[in-house]
């Protein structure tokens, strides 16, 4: 918190896209505020994937990794706590966006809260994680970098927290449904809107779960203390790893797209509810 | 003689092309203070590293508290401290958060108030780490190393880059971990700190230890000579000066004589006949015991600044 562009990332950043989604799709209809809230969540959760991977390259080049070295902690310690301590960072921006979204949106529903802190909670250790096999992988921060823009633009475009899945065009969803934000929209919109409880979410929560333990393990295995450790080669073919439960349940899924009709059957719900407006073109 | 706690033998590393070490062998007796002196890229910082479990040594052995560095993990790691040659923190973590983590990962640790008024830190205690000043970061940096009580500590280069009045307060905390009889490892290049602080002293250069002992041992053993400048009012051209008793070389440096001499108290009797026979007259006279500095351009050929 004391770092001003960690508080901007974290905090105003977010509160700021509820603003704009509230503000400019929402249009004051209280109905489509669980839906637009689980994709503001979902992006506020995103941001630890762009958070701990530039905080570990940050730390490696700087040296700060190779004092810790000396001390008795395990790089499976460093990384665990620094995952534990961007959850009790982020939760607070979670709380502050739900306050809002009640008391100044007037959302209708509070959705299926239990759902929604298991998907927060884990979806947080499934970015954090994977954060931190990017930054395994890394050698630089330039380079750490832009291979962050590049995964964070297809969360950002491709899942459906800015476009919704529905309507993005049929290639692109079959892309989407190997993007782990797929399931994370997907999941908050169904326990928001839905009501829909750990039950109903088990094949997206188990593939976050496998995600995050195989991230985890891969993030530890590579991880390097000194500044001038470079990755090995095979480094990157161990960061694929992490992806392994993305991509099967993206096989699934293209076969049988429930993420897809779930997500429809969602965005109707919301579209139906909203107010016509001829003025503004429909999103 | 205590017991050896620190023991090297035969320690080679190479980086790519360049053999950083090169056989280095020594050993540390409980208790003591001992300096590895030596020029920039002399492999100081190698040995340390390879001591602390930083790096690995491509063959050789050492054995820190009857431990293996690089085998024996956290059991290893309670038994040391060590301020690295730049120890970097984050800058908004406070002077008390890094003690308290810190000392936080050891089983038995000292009270962060303690070190803060040990090292002179009180006043710096809710200080961000970009805020301190070089000292102030060095005194942290010792302070962390301290904080689990450590058997050995080991300081690379610690008061590297930091003005003369901030080195003597490092070199009075380190005295005084001296007389709790810790066993210290330094790396330096500055003479003064080796010859102040160490009980033994290895000169290391280009990877090999060309000398060891007691500063004392070092000075006596080896042919290094006493400097007497001597600045007289008339200057003489024939050369008698070089052949004054004890004199081994002569060299002039501006008016002044530099007279290297192994018999001091002959060499200046010696003056003092000459310069009455020529009737001339002593301006100024200063006699320079050899440094370890000296012994290293004596084995070397160098400075140890070049």
């Amino acid at each position: 918190m004391r770092n001003r562009a960690f508080l901007f990332f974290s905090l105003v950043m977010p509160l700021s896209f509820l603003f704009i989604y509230a503000g400019i799709f929402g249009r004051g209809n209280r109905q489509a505020m669980p839906y637009l809230l689980a994709e503001v969540l979902a992006l506020t959760v995103m941001g630890s994937f762009w958070g701990l991977s530039v905080q570990l390259v940050t730390f490696r080049e700087q040296g700060i990794l190779r004092r810790f070295r000396v001390a008795p902690i395990s790089a499976s310690a460093m990384l665990a706590s620094s995952i534990i301590s961007n959850y009790f960072l982020t939760i607070p921006t979670v709380v502050i966006e739900f306050y809002l979204s009640r008391q100044v949106f007037h959302m209708s529903s509070m959705g299926n809260l239990l759902g929604v802190f298991v998907l927060i909670t884990l979806g947080i250790a499934t970015f954090a994680t994977l954060g931190l096999v990017i930054a395994s992988v890394t050698n630089t921060m330039q380079e750490t970098q832009i291979i962050n823009q590049i995964i964070w633009f297809a969360f950002l475009f491709l899942s459906g927290v800015t476009v919704p899945l529905p309507i993005l065009p049929k290639l692109v969803q079959k892309v989407s449904y190997f993007l782990p934000a797929t399931y994370l929209v997907s999941g908050l919109q169904q326990s928001m809107v839905d009501h829909a409880g750990i039950s109903e979410l088990g094949l997206d929560l188990a593939s976050m779960l496998g995600c995050t333990v195989i991230a985890f393990l891969v993030s530890t295995q590579l991880f390097r203390w000194e500044p001038e450790a470079k990755a090995p080669r095979r480094a990157k073919l161990w960061a694929a790893a992490a992806i392994v439960p993305f991509l099967l349940l993206g096989i699934w899924e293209n076969k049988y797209q429930h993420v897809l009709s779930r997500s429809i059957s969602d965005y109707q719900l919301i579209e139906q509810s909203s107010p016509p407006d001829p003025k503004t073109p429909a999103r | 003689m205590n017991p050896a706690v620190i023991e090297v033998e035969n320690l080679t590393k190479r980086y790519g092309d360049v053999e950083a070490l090169r056989g280095v062998s020594f050993s540390v007796s409980e208790g003591e203070v001992f300096g590895l002196l030596g020029p920039n890229g002399a492999g100081k910082t190698s040995t340390v590293e390879i001591l602390e479990g930083l790096r690995t040594p491509d063959s050789g052995r050492v054995s820190v508290c009857g431990l293996d560095p690089q085998r024996s993990g956290a059991e290893f790691k309670h038994e040391i401290g060590a301020a690295l040659q730049s120890t970097a923190l984050p800058d908004k973590m406070r002077v008390h958060e890094a003690l308290d983590l810190f000392g936080s990962f050891y089983p038995r640790r000292r009270g962060t108030a303690e070190l803060l008024k040990r090292f002179g830190l009180e006043e710096k205690r809710n200080a961000f780490y970009s805020q301190l000043s070089g000292g102030q970061k060095q005194r942290l940096a010792l302070a962390m190393a301290l904080v689990n009580d450590p058997r050995v500590v080991f300081l690379d280069e610690p008061t590297a880059g930091l003005d003369p009045q901030v080195r003597r307060e490092i070199y009075d905390i380190i005295e005084e971990l001296k007389k709790e009889r810790k066993t210290i490892l330094l790396t330096t290049h500055y003479i003064e700190e080796a010859e102040r602080l160490c009980d033994h002293v290895a000169i290391v250069d280009h990877g090999k230890v060309i000398a060891l002992g007691t500063p004392r041992e070092l000075k006596e053993r080896s042919g290094a000579v006493t400097r007497i400048t001597v600045r007289m009012a008339r200057p003489e051209t024939n050369g008698a000066m070089g052949t004054l008793e004890g004199v081994t070389e002569c060299r002039t440096e501006a008016d002044d004589y530099l007279l290297y001499s192994t018999r001091v108290p002959r060499t200046i009797v010696a003056l003092v006949k000459h310069l009455e026979e020529q009737n001339n007259e002593l301006v100024s006279l200063e006699i320079a015991a050899p440094s370890l500095e000296d012994i290293f351009l004596e084995l070397t050929g160098r400075r140890l600044r070049d």
